[in-house]
């Protein structure tokens, strides 16, 4: 069945099983990459993407739970890496593999959009759900709070 | 490649593509891939381009291409190689454009692991950018026609300063073509150096950010099948039977397809099982979860951890081969001290797991992408798998989302390689969480025994170690019954300790597993069974861990292996330019001492730990502030890391290294377990496999970086080892309680 959403700004109508996770839907039908799979049960992070501005985890979320919603990944974050919390990740080299990254910025963009200017502990609570095997945490939350610095 | 080519772009194209060249890739890599192609700088506006070494390809517009031929997993190699050689080019940071080089000979060694990538190529890539470098300047030369020993090459361009003439590299390349290519050239003086030494940011930045990098995971070919593959639960075991019929009812399920029996050794060839093919992943998981297979578990069905450890402390526990002998240690001491220490298998559980494209044309060429760290054994095994010539088959090398040495065992390429061509379609092979966690190379369980003998004036006397884990080489070679010589390499035959009688014996351990490599491979566990041990006999002597650290280290001194019949090679360097100089190390004590304020009042329940450690040719040490509260609760409130790896391209991406080796180490001391029960492993995902989490990780990870001039050493797998002996001596120090098992959560720290 077709299952129609907007992704990103655009309205997408996409075939697929209902029950088949939002993370495939964006990365095998729609397309788009950024969208990571790391463990397929909402242990790691790597797929976080947000519905109606909450971030959720693609992998275990139905495709069918996003008709109607307003999906947006990575991708749809800015045009052009612009949006502070690319900028900060970027200002700090925060990333070395990269691959969890993508559910990393959009829980941190989550956070600040809640908490504009997060304590530790809110950022531990907050990112605890997002793994980094190569271990870029303590550059993750220097990252949210220089986010957080410039903007106040 | 020791000709100057003058060709056009087009005619560039044809013949790399007739070579398999870079270039190719990435066009490819861009129609292949959305939404970008791999390579990373301006876009093309060259007619022309001259290539004076396989490294580096100089475009007429003044863009220089420099070919990455390493892997990019995180170490931020595609940042440091184009530093060093854009360093002696003298080419501007912002006209250099990286592109990912395929699998090839011509490129010398790709295999990315044993952190070699500086350490072994430093003098190769500077020799690549200042030959490139003399050839502008020999251009500039004969167009102005001036001696070339009054031209310098400064910022992209060529300066005859007697004249006042300039011209920038791209003006240069027309003329450069079809002139000599110096084949050697010297180099900057150190003090000059642009880049080596600098934090430049990293390239893939943007990409990083943006959602626009390209992994193993996120090819896409038209007209590609998505596979997901079951295998037998025990190792080595093999499908009897199976049904299909639910599988293949499931929407999207194009075919199931009983793959290869494994054989022995198994090497990197498939590991067996059913393929279920399908139009997209969710169908292809589905269709598996659908299966009913018949297995015979084979060999290994009996294999449980519990058993096996019993055997391993057994098997360390008596005597063994003795590989290293200095003076008699088994001479009569004032007391002895003695301690087993046991670390299990662990999955090197990449955040992306294993994941490969391939594609069999019309001709029977094989092309693959893959997020390989050895693209040229890549090469080897997808042609042995279709029975290829090498020169058939092209590996397209994509980003790695980590490797930690999964990625250097090329299985997961041979399996998309044998389904393309079985269904003569494109096909994507993506390994679930649970196919990389208990379907891996596993990072070898181990058993150590140790013992000392102490003089009446306290001094260690004496010192006997044994060694005992399934090898690495046993996935190589059938009937191995212990530890292969490289192995010993590993942080044992290089014992820095300063006793005067000293025995290393290894012990029988056969494997009942797929045996790899995992980020500083035995160096991990031989860290932590004789970091554990010298913190151990601080306590018995009543010294202070760091002072006795010292002093067991002892004077200054190069220690050759081989003095004592120690088989060492050296990580396949030279002991002259690199030696064990444990000068070094000792400084790295006291340096991450001084960081961590040691010896500092803490409050009842913290405790300071030190650790220190060579390997990879690089000396590596760590503190870690630990506290542990009445109902187990530990955490690690800080570290400080140093490292002194020589010299040092990217010093950030040394440091950030060096936090997530921090990262890395923690989550070996708290949590890595796999547990192998009726031959199959237990663990499958993050929650039964965890590892640390932002909320455990400390509130900061310190690094120096000591200076050096000295030949680079390793970077990437170096900050691992001093980590969990660190952690385990820490704890001590906060509880009066000693942990020689690993993880710790299995002594209920949580």
């Amino acid at each position: 069945m077709a299952i129609e959403f907007e992704l990103n700004g655009e309205t997408v109508s996409l075939e697929v099983d209902p029950a088949m996770p939002l993370l495939w839907a964006i990365r095998d039908i729609a397309g788009l990459t950024g969208t990571k799979y790391g463990c397929g049960k909402a242990l790691c992070g790597s797929c976080v993407v947000h519905i109606n501005g909450q971030p959720m985890r693609s992998c275990v979320t139905p495709a069918a739970t996003a008709a109607g919603s307003v999906v947006t990944t990575i991708e749809g974050l800015s045009a052009d890496g612009s949006h502070p919390v690319q900028v900060a990740w970027r200002e700090l080299n925060v990333a070395q593999c990269g691959y969890c990254q993508s559910g990393q910025i959009m829980s941190a963009v989550a956070l600040l959009e809640r908490s504009p200017n997060p304590s530790d502990d809110e950022i531990d609570a907050a990112m605890s759900g997002n793994i980094c095997r190569c271990g870029t945490y303590t550059r993750i939350r220097k990252a949210i709070h220089k986010v957080a610095e410039d903007q106040s | 490649m020791s000709e100057l080519r003058k060709i056009s772009r087009r005619e560039f194209m044809k013949r790399t593509g007739q070579a398999g060249g870079g270039l190719v890739f990435a066009l490819s890599f861009a129609s292949a891939c959305q939404p970008e192609e791999q390579a990373v700088g301006p876009a093309a506006k060259a007619s022309a381009s001259v290539a004076p070494n396989v490294y580096v390809n100089m475009r007429n517009d003044g863009i220089v291409e420099i070919y990455c031929h390493r892997s990019e997993m995180g170490q931020g190699i595609r940042t440091s190689l184009p530093q060093v050689i854009a360093d002696e080019l003298e080419a501007d940071w912002d006209k250099i454009k990286v592109i990912q080089a395929i699998g090839h000979e011509k490129y010398g060694d790709q295999n990315t692991d044993g952190s070699t990538s500086i350490r072994q190529h430093f003098d190769l890539l500077r020799n690549a950018g200042a030959t490139a470098r003399d050839m502008m300047i020999a251009a500039a030369a004969s167009v102005w026609g001036v001696p070339a020993e009054e031209c310098v090459a400064r910022e992209h361009a060529v300066h005859h300063e007697a004249s006042g003439q300039s011209a920038g590299f791209g003006d240069l390349v027309d003329t450069a073509i079809g002139m000599p290519q110096p084949e050697k050239a010297d180099f900057k003086d150190r003090k000059d150096y642009r880049y080596i030494g600098k934090p430049m940011d990293t390239i893939d930045g943007m990409a990083f950010t943006t959602g626009g990098a390209m992994y193993g995971t996120d090819t896409v070919l038209p007209n590609m099948l998505y596979a997901s593959i079951e295998r037998c639960p025990a190792f080595g075991g093999k499908v009897v039977s199976f049904d299909d019929t639910a599988a293949r009812a499931v929407a999207g399920v194009t075919d199931v397809i009983r793959m290869p029996d494994p054989t022995a050794p198994l090497v990197f060839n498939v590991l067996g099982g059913v393929a279920v093919l399908a139009d997209n992943t969710w169908s292809a998981e589905s269709g598996r979860k659908a299966l009913q297979i018949e297995w015979d578990q084979g060999a290994n069905a009996e294999h449980q951890s519990d058993t096996y450890k019993e055997a391993l402390v057994a098997s360390a526990s008596a005597p063994g081969t003795t590989v290293l002998n200095r003076g008699d240690a088994d001479i009569a001491t004032d007391s002895e001290f003695e301690a087993v220490y046991y670390a299990p298998y662990l999955s090197q559980a990449p955040m992306e797991p294993p994941a490969a494209t391939a594609r069999v044309n019309e001709d029977g060429t094989c092309e693959v992408w893959a997020c390989t760290q050895d693209p040229q054994t890549a090469r080897d095994v997808v042609a042995g798998t279709l029975g290829l010539e090498k020169e058939q088959v092209t590996i397209n090398v994509t980003l790695l989302g980590g490797g930690f040495g999964r990625k250097s065992k090329p299985d997961f390429i041979a399996e998309a390689a044998w389904l393309a061509r079985e269904t003569g379609r494109p096909v994507k092979v993506t390994w679930t969480r649970e196919d990389d966690i208990r379907h891996g190379y596993l990072h070898s369980v181990s058993a150590q025994y140790f013992k000392a003998g102490m003089d009446a004036d306290g001094k260690t006397a004496s010192w006997l170690q044994r060694t005992s884990f399934p090898s690495i080489a046993s996935t190589f070679a059938p009937g191995v019954t212990g530890p292969a010589g490289f192995e010993l390499d590993l942080g044992l035959l290089d014992s820095p300790w300063h006793v005067p009688n000293m025995r290393i014996e290894t012990c029988d351990a056969v494997a009942h597993a797929r045996i790899g490599w995992l980020r500083s491979v035995c160096n991990v566990f031989h860290a932590f069974g004789a970091c554990s041990f010298v913190d151990e006999l601080a306590h018995v002597k009543g010294m202070d861990p760091k002072d006795h650290l010292l002093e067991i280290i002892g004077p200054a001194r190069k220690i050759d292996p081989k003095d004592d019949g120690g088989e060492y090679t050296n990580y396949a360097q030279d002991l002259e330019k690199h030696p064990v100089d444990t000068g070094r190390l000792a400084a790295v004590a006291e340096k991450v001492a001084e960081m961590a304020g040691w010896g500092r009042e803490l409050p009842e329940g913290r405790g300071l730990g030190i650790a220190v450690h060579r390997s990879f040719l690089s000396y590596t040490g760590a503190v870690a502030e630990v506290s542990v509260d009445e109902n187990g609760k530990l955490v690690v409130h800080e570290m400080w890391t140093c490292i002194d790896a020589g010299t040092v391209v990217n010093p950030d991406r040394v440091v950030s290294q060096m936090e997530g080796a921090g990262i890395f180490g923690m989550s070996i001391a708290l949590h890595g377990e796999l547990t192998a029960r009726n031959g199959a492993i237990v663990e499958g995902n993050f929650d039964a496999y965890p590892v640390v989490r932002m909320s455990e990780a400390p509130e900061a990870i310190h690094c120096h970086i000591m200076e050096s001039d000295a030949p680079p050493g390793g970077v990437g797998e170096p900050g691992v080892p001093p980590v969990a002996p660190a952690i385990v001596n820490a704890y001590f120090a906060a509880s009066g309680k000693r942990i020689r098992e690993l993880p710790l959560r299995n002594a209920g720290l949580t």
